[in-house]
């Protein structure tokens, strides 16, 4: 990796840890959900904020947090591709996706069914887990990041009407998941 | 509208992403359609499930660690407490004259890197199709819309029977920090309205700059800074400034 003067620059290294540090709970969340995985999401954020370093010196905005997603998206995808062609495929490890009975039921049905009980955050993270990939990233991005469309489009590379299509498809699902746990759970 | 659109839609009307009329376009809708009400309410529902368990991890400590041990570490002794030192040391002047003297020399700087970096965040916002976050010449629409994106509540103040046109707002970013943009149209000229907050409560009268053809009015009121930037006549600029002042004071 190419090394620039600046790089040793502690001026530069205080304004980054300022600027990018308090976002490292919200860093590795995402990578958790995108990753499915908490060792590979570690490797992933701590990759996220070296990049995003070696380019603070090109950073104008948008808004820091963004910002580092994007970076940190491509950091995932890279891990993605490289899971892809490794032998023993990490990605179908998720236990909690096989077990999900019934899978998704989609949105004609049980409209007055309502959703009567609170979920721990297990239960939401496990349901949200089991989304598929480019729902469960848009999802995580609005609902637990709380970014909006625009930010949701810039760091995903999609127009705004894929944001709001892929939103409105992750909480049916969600939402068919949610009524389906709360079937069983009677 | 079709309960299509309407699934859609929904979406970005709990999101806050519609501007008035198609907030009210969908409540209409959703008034007269028990499904897309059932849908509504329960996405309302998990939304606020998941607020309320929180759903976020923590990042581990090591992880953290590890960040910090990669980044270059400070210096025991910065450069610029170096130069003073020898500045204090050489001359009649004491350290605390000569401390003064830097703090204030960079707090002028400081102020002009903001100024260009309100032009650059005016420019940016003209070229990128990102004049506004939320789109709607309603105040009661745009400022509930900054509501938990910033620190600051911005003023929203419609001036359009003043030759002003509320066209929206947007989140901008100045001097690494978030900020509100309220955003104004008078003819084809466009008017960024930056707001941020300031330690001083004090009211600093206002001073229009050129910056690369481009007029800043920069003032100051109770707690709040502003810049209005815009390529309009300096004298229209600073009409728009004197409207605004004189709408809060009337408010408030």
């Amino acid at each position: 990796m190419p090394i620039k003067a600046s790089d040793n620059d502690p001026e530069k290294a205080r304004r980054f840890r300022e600027a990018a540090l308090p976002y490292l709970d919200d860093a590795f969340t995402l990578a958790r959900y995108l990753l499915r995985n908490a060792d590979d999401a570690e490797d992933a954020v701590q990759e996220c904020y070296l990049r995003a370093f070696r380019h603070f010196d090109s950073y104008r905005g948008p808004a820091m947090k963004p910002w580092l997603f994007a970076i940190l998206r491509n950091v995932c995808r890279a891990e993605y591709a490289r899971r892809a062609t490794a032998p023993t495929s990490a990605i179908e490890d998720a236990p909690e996706s096989a077990k999900q009975t019934p899978l998704w039921r989609e949105t004609q049905e049980t409209p007055e069914a309502q959703l009567q009980r609170r979920w721990d955050s297990d239960t939401i993270r496990r349901l949200v887990a089991a989304l598929a990939e480019p729902f469960r990233e848009t999802f995580v991005l609005r609902e637990i990041q709380n970014l909006s469309y625009r930010e949701i489009a810039d760091v995903a590379e999609v127009p705004v009407g894929t944001v709001m299509s892929r939103l409105a498809r992750a909480r049916a699902m969600l939402r068919s998941a949610w009524l389906a746990e709360e079937e069983q759970s009677k | 509208m079709t309960c299509d659109e309407a699934e859609i839609l929904l979406h970005a009307l709990i999101d806050g992403e519609l501007d008035a009329g198609h907030a009210r376009e969908v409540e209409s809708h959703i008034a007269g359609c028990p499904r897309c009400a059932a849908a509504l309410r329960d996405y309302r529902e998990m939304s606020k499930a998941i607020a309320e368990a929180g759903a976020g991890y923590t990042a581990p400590a090591a992880l953290r660690r590890r960040i910090e041990a990669a980044l270059p570490q400070p210096r025991q002794a910065p450069n610029r407490r170096a130069v003073l030192r020898g500045f204090a040391m050489g001359s009649a002047v004491s350290a605390l004259a000569a401390t003064g003297l830097i703090a204030i020399v960079l707090r002028h700087d400081d102020f002009e890197r903001i100024q260009s970096e309100v032009v650059s965040a005016h420019l940016r916002s003209l070229q990128a199709g990102h004049l506004t976050d939320v789109v709607s010449t309603d105040q009661h629409t745009v400022k509930p819309w900054f509501n938990g994106k910033l620190d600051v509540s911005p003023p929203v103040i419609d001036l359009t029977t003043q030759g002003f046109t509320l066209i929206g707002g947007r989140l901008d970013y100045i001097d690494a920090r978030a900020i509100g943009a309220v955003v104004y149209r008078r003819r084809q000229h466009v008017i960024n309205l930056f707001v941020s907050q300031t330690s001083s409560t004090e009211r600093r009268p206002a001073k229009v700059e050129t910056i690369q053809g481009f007029n800043i009015r920069h003032w100051s009121d109770r707690g709040l800074n502003y810049w209005a930037v815009s390529d309009l006549a300096r004298d229209e600029l600073a009409d728009f400034g004197e409207r605004f002042e004189s709408a809060i004071r009337g408010a408030g």
